[in-house]
């Protein structure tokens, strides 16, 4: 697994539960080091290894553990360059949703060897979609849940997600998008770097 | 096969495909031109306006006459609004048909960053097929990676200090350095009946080679002398380069004077030799001062490496080039330890 992914993993529980806990996390999940690096590459039995360290320091269930990732990921001001790139997918939630399908080749653009999960939307009917993602970890839904929950609110969208079954290697989140001007949202202008 | 009929587009289909076009008739005046281009323009009204007051034509060529423009027809030209000189566009030109004018359609040059967050550009100025976006997304991608990779290097800048603060060797000779030998002497003092001696070395005129054969001549008699020191000491005795260029020299199971004398002798016999360095004879010697572990009841380290000091000093204060055996006389005010330079 990429270090970025893992980086990610480790400033989500840094960053939400402070370095303590991440090194009771790093000690139960016997990694070999302080630290992931974000430019290295890692087996990924030890990212599997962290969630369910992290999932039993922290007495939660492994999927509200990687939705709360998720929904990090989207939030947390630390990851700000990271929620500006996502909101390059589309001017509107609608917009973003339809252009999930490019974001593992928009980020090796960016990052030659970052493998993220393979993404297919489908579009039900005018406002009704399922997300189809394959990834060799499972569990990895309910990141997306909990991004997309967090991406919705951040175009001011009101959306209803829910796991939609998973089989053959594929987990699905069915997408009901009720209203896409809902709220105002969380200001994204196209100019401001990121700093 | 049949002609296509010739067709017209509405100005709001010619918008959504070229959201930066300008189109100007056969008068020079600008007829037309797209939302995105008229959003960078501001406040400035385009439409109405003399070609050639609004457009700054860079290359191939300047051109004065609508004429002269459409001879660029096809071409890639550089050019920019007057008002607006630092943001260059890339554009086209062909003659519209009739001969009423032409259609110029434009795009961001490299300075595409800069003209998006001056001009609060969105997502829906640019077309879909426009990769302006796209540029965007990768140099904000490129950035934050960028960023890790400092941070990166910046982790193991400081692993790196981290480690050179805990090594015990010397890097340029191999030698060890001061750190391992005061563990080295703290251990032998602490032992009991402590029998060892110590030997402080300083090279004489070596300040001469660096200054006059430079830097590369100093390292490379910095690591002739470490070879000479290496291989006249004894297997468990310790050498350790402690300065620029001072050694001390630790000799475990040693209670004779004499015998520090004469290595000493040896050593500095041996140092005299002359190396060459790049065709270039290096001369140097070497000041020495010890002192046996035996003449103190405690053998203290400071003190046994102050002793060894001033006996060192007093090598130099005599001339250079020798030996001496620290003495309590050594202290008195009349040899005194008054230093050269």
């Amino acid at each position: 697994m990429h270090g970025l992914v893992n980086r990610a993993l480790q400033g989500f529980l840094t960053d939400t539960y402070g370095k303590d806990t991440w090194e009771e996390v790093r000690s139960q999940a016997a990694l070999p080091f302080d630290g992931f690096e974000s430019m290295l590459h890692y087996d990924d039995r030890l990212t599997e290894q962290t969630v369910s360290a992290a999932a039993a320091v922290l007495h939660k269930d492994a999927i509200s553990l990687l939705e709360d990732i998720g929904t990090y990921l989207v939030t947390h001001p630390n990851l700000e360059p990271l929620r500006r790139l996502l909101r390059f997918g589309g001017d509107t939630f609608y917009d973003f949703l339809q252009s999930l399908d490019d974001l593992a080749g928009r980020a090796s653009l960016a990052v030659p060897d970052l493998v993220l999960p393979d993404l297919h939307i489908c579009h039900l009917h005018r406002n009704s979609f399922v997300l189809e993602v394959k990834w060799p970890v499972p569990g990895i839904s309910a990141v997306f849940l909990g991004a997309l929950r967090a991406l919705a609110d951040d175009y001011g969208a009101l959306a209803i997600l829910e796991f939609d079954g998973a089989g053959g290697g594929i987990e699905r989140i069915r997408i009901e998008l009720l209203d896409t001007a809902h709220a105002s949202g969380r200001h994204f202008s196209l100019g401001a770097t990121a700093t | 096969m049949r002609k296509p009929p010739d067709f017209a587009l509405e100005g709001g289909a010619l918008d959504a495909l070229m959201p930066m076009h300008l189109w100007f008739g056969a008068d020079e005046r600008v007829i037309r031109v797209g939302p995105t281009l008229a959003k960078i323009a501001g406040e400035e009204q385009l439409v109405g306006q003399r070609l050639f007051d609004i457009i700054d034509l860079r290359r191939p060529q300047a051109a004065q006459t609508v004429e002269g423009v459409l001879a660029l027809a096809g071409m890639r030209l550089r050019l920019a609004l007057f008002r607006r000189a630092d943001l260059p566009f890339r554009g086209v030109v062909v003659p519209m048909p009739g001969g009423q004018g032409g259609f110029i359609n434009l795009s961001l040059g490299v300075s595409f960053a800069q003209a998006v967050a001056d001009c609060d550009l969105t997502l829906n100025d640019f077309s879909p097929c426009d990769q302006t976006v796209d540029l965007l997304y990768l140099a904000e991608a490129n950035a934050v990676i960028a960023q890790e990779s400092r941070n990166l290097t910046a982790r193991l800048q400081r692993a790196r200090e981290s480690a050179e603060e805990q090594a015990l060797t010397d890097a340029l000779t191999g030698l060890h350095n001061r750190r391992a030998m005061d563990a080295t002497l703290r251990q032998l003092a602490g032992d009991p009946v402590a029998r060892f001696g110590l030997m402080h070395l300083d090279l004489d005129f070596f300040k001469e080679v660096n200054d006059t054969l430079g830097h590369a001549a100093g390292d490379h008699v910095l690591t002739h002398v470490a070879d000479i020191l290496r291989a006249e000491i004894r297997t468990g005795d310790i050498v350790a380069r402690v300065g620029g260029d001072e050694f001390v020299l630790l000799f475990r199971d040693c209670d004779d004077a004499e015998l520090l004398q004469s290595i000493a002798d040896r050593l500095i016999r041996r140092l005299e030799e002359p190396t060459l360095f790049d065709g270039q004879q290096c001369r140097i010697s070497a000041s020495a001062g010890s002192v046996l572990a035996s003449r103190y009841e405690v053998p203290d380290p400071d003190r046994m490496l102050n002793d060894a000091d001033i006996a060192l000093y007093t090598s130099k204060h005599r001339g250079r080039a020798q030996h001496t055996y620290f003495d309590d006389e050594l202290l008195a005010p009349v040899t005194g330890t008054v230093r050269p330079n």
